[in-house]
């Protein structure tokens, strides 16, 4: 998503964090916070006094986290919000997404980045609506890793069975919606049971507390077909170079290759990373390549080995996401946003809208509302290179833009997932 | 290098705040790194409160020549002089950077105002978006703000309207510092220790000079100082330190217990909002 993936500083780990303000998210967010001493005295300090002018006997560490005044009076949380902690073995940055009914659309753009989700449940209440409602924007996203935090044990006198009942259901749902790897923890975030130091009231449970798991999970995964959507054409005396963030794979020098979608073929013949020449760039650097031919590549094209090229089609079915507070209707015109391409589109039917409670669809419609999921048919001005969102998340990504007032309308993750209903 | 690619593909006139400072002289290095073997594709604008530190006007105009980039200067002396600001009882000029920006970005029509803000600084910061849209009037609209998404990043604006745009919002001080020692980047002097002639006001150690200071009561002494942030003289504070090289400076951070604008900058300790409201202005 940004710079942060060319410093090579460590091990990066990017997490979003679901689930509403009674399961405790502030409190754990900020307990994470606080136990990894990414809270500063001073900071501290600041809370302390807010908690007192609002006539709070205790230091409320949710106050850590919440971030525009504008929440602060109505006591909500209505946005996404990026924190940033280390610990010895890796660095997070965690996406702090607010769990309520109506902002699904924060949990998809938090998702959307993240390679963990942590959903929070209370201990008392179990596997409710919502916890299905994040699970399924998780999985829709592709986020590899699920971590469900059983929080408040100590309100259900840290009992297993209790806990056991949440994992498994919460398991089965997961599994369902083909997430593939699922992890439960029980914790008390207030506490501090298991959320970086072991719990001593659990000791029936054998698995790490929340922060050994977000040090330990595997951060790479499967290899995946090389894509470069060029940015940029830089141009200098005797130079011309296509700049452009690798999206996924590895591109070496020799390579032979092809741009999408007007289906040029040549061969790498140089590439650079911040301005020195390397054999071989791997996702997700920012580099600058040359090609044998004098073939015409422009901002919007794609760079792809030629055994795994992708379909350049001008109609495309996804799942799509409504982000804005307009709705989008069958037969409006948008501009749809694909790596580095735009182009013009017009939306053909929308066709199913997702239950996310009953997991079941409703159809047929024309209308998709804020938050709401729905199957979404567009046809494009012109030929567009997408890859199914299940095989490339950034290749199979879009977003629908309003072009009078620039606004973004509706994330969309082309193709149907294979648990769609 | 992606988000400042995506800026010179997407907008007409871009420019890059350059202070001066460790992030935005970071961002110069970056700037060049992402359009090589080409010069850089951004004119540089700073904002000069008239009270900065000498150091860091003469390290600003030595990078513009070796960087080979055109530098505007916003000067808020002038817009004093000609009474269209007026100067503050505590005699800072932090918030007096608003209108010479928000003009000169509409002089020269700037669509993209790059800028070395990083989301782990502030509270209010920390959702802020990469690509910050502004309205005609500069102002900034929580309510307005898309949503950002994988790595797409909507820079679709309308006339009048321009985009701030934050390409180290996932940095934190730390890999700021890691990435000047990596890349051994050259900062002003101020950053590293030096013997410097300083008071105490509200906690912090300043600099005497024309703004204002000492005032009654106020006893200068030397110590060994440097600077966390290097900003306004009037609200920028020295904090005590022996570190002389980056090495020393990192180490001194990570086993720091405060953050870097609680401690060097007086401004944002004004109140619980103060970032937010500077921000809805049209500050940076």
């Amino acid at each position: 998503m940004t710079t942060t993936d060319e410093i090579a500083v460590g091990d990066l780990l990017r997490l979003a964090t679901a689930g509403s303000v009674d399961d405790g998210k502030s409190t754990l967010v900020g307990r994470l916070l606080h136990d990894t001493s990414a809270v500063m005295p001073d900071q501290l300090e600041a809370v302390r006094l807010a908690s007192r002018n609002r006539g709070l006997a205790e230091t409320d560490l949710a106050l850590l986290t919440d971030g525009l005044r504008a929440e602060r009076e109505q006591g909500i949380t209505i946005d996404v919000a990026y924190r940033y902690f280390a610990t010895a073995k890796r660095r997070f940055i965690l996406a702090d997404t607010p769990g309520h009914v109506q902002y699904t659309r924060n949990m998809v753009t938090g998702a959307s980045t993240a390679e963990l989700a942590v959903i929070l449940v209370d201990a008392r209440h179990g596997f409710v609506e919502q916890t299905g409602r994040h699970t399924v924007v998780s999985a829709l996203l592709r986020v590899p890793h699920l971590a469900l935090a059983v929080n408040k044990m100590d309100l259900v006198g840290y009992a297993e069975e209790a806990f056991a009942e949440i994992a498994e259901e919460f398991a089965e749902y997961a599994r369902k919606l083909g997430v593939p790897d699922v992890v439960a923890i029980p914790m008390s975030a207030l506490c501090g049971d298991n959320v970086v130091e072991p719990s001593v009231n659990m000791t029936w449970y054998a698995g790490p507390t929340l922060l050994e798991h977000l040090e330990t999970v595997a951060t790479v995964g499967e290899p995946e077909a090389t894509r470069l959507p060029v940015q940029y054409v830089i141009r200098a005396t005797d130079f011309r170079g296509y700049a452009g963030q690798l999206a996924s794979g590895l591109l070496r020098v020799g390579d032979p290759v092809v741009v999408s979608p007007a289906g040029h073929r040549t061969r790498i013949t140089g590439i650079e990373v911040g301005g020195v020449p390397v054999d071989e760039a791997f996702a997700p650097q920012s580099v600058v390549v040359r090609v044998a031919d004098a073939v015409d590549v422009a901002r919007g094209d794609l760079i792809t080995p030629v055994s795994t090229m992708p379909t350049a089609t001008d109609r495309l079915m996804m799942v799509g996401c409504q982000l804005a507070s307009r709705p989008l209707r069958t037969g409006d015109r948008v501009l749809l946003r694909h790596t580095t391409r735009t182009v013009r589109a017009f939306v053909e039917a929308i066709d199913e809208r997702l239950d996310v409670h009953s997991l079941s669809t409703d159809s047929p419609m024309d209308t998709l509302y804020t938050n709401e999921i729905g199957l979404v048919s567009i046809r494009c001005s012109e030929p567009v290179a997408v890859d199914p969102y299940e095989f490339n998340r950034h290749c199979g990504a879009v977003l629908l833009i309003d072009e009078a007032s620039g606004d973004t309308l509706t994330a969309g993750m082309v193709g149907v997932p294979p648990w769609w209903p | 290098m992606h988000i400042l690619r995506e800026v010179a593909a997407e907008f007409e006139r871009p420019v890059l705040l350059f202070s001066g400072g460790k992030d935005s002289t970071l961002m110069l290095h970056l700037a060049r790194k992402a359009f090589l073997p080409a010069p850089i594709p951004f004119q540089l604008l700073h904002v000069d409160t008239g009270h900065n530190f000498p150091e860091t006007l003469d390290f600003r105009d030595r990078m513009v020549d070796r960087f080979g980039v055109r530098l505007l200067v916003a000067d808020v002396q002038s817009y004093i002089d000609a009474g269209d600001l007026r100067e503050r009882a505590d005699g800072t000029r932090n918030p007096l950077q608003t209108l010479p920006l928000l003009r000169a970005i509409e002089a020269n029509k700037f669509d993209a105002v790059l800028g070395g803000g990083r989301r782990d600084e502030e509270k209010a910061r920390a959702k802020e978006r990469v690509f910050s849209l502004r309205d005609d009037f500069g102002q900034w609209d929580p309510r307005r703000q898309r949503p950002e998404l994988w790595r797409l990043y909507n820079g679709r604006h309308r006339p009048g309207e321009h985009m701030r745009v934050f390409p180290l919002s996932n940095w934190t001080e730390l890999d700021v510092w890691d990435y000047i020692r990596a890349e051994d980047i050259e900062l002003p002097s101020l950053y590293y220790t030096h013997r410097r002639t300083v008071f105490l006001r509200d906690g912090m150690w300043l600099a005497p000079g024309s703004w204002g200071g000492p005032g009654d009561g106020e006893s200068v002494q030397e110590r060994m100082v440097r600077y966390r942030t290097v900003g306004d003289m009037s609200c920028t504070g020295a904090v005590d330190s022996p570190a002389s090289s980056v090495d020393e400076v990192i180490a001194e951070i990570a086993a720091s217990r405060v953050t870097e604008r609680g401690s060097s900058r007086a401004d944002d300790r004004m109140s619980e909002a103060a970032m937010e409201d500077r921000k809805r202005e049209g500050y940076f």
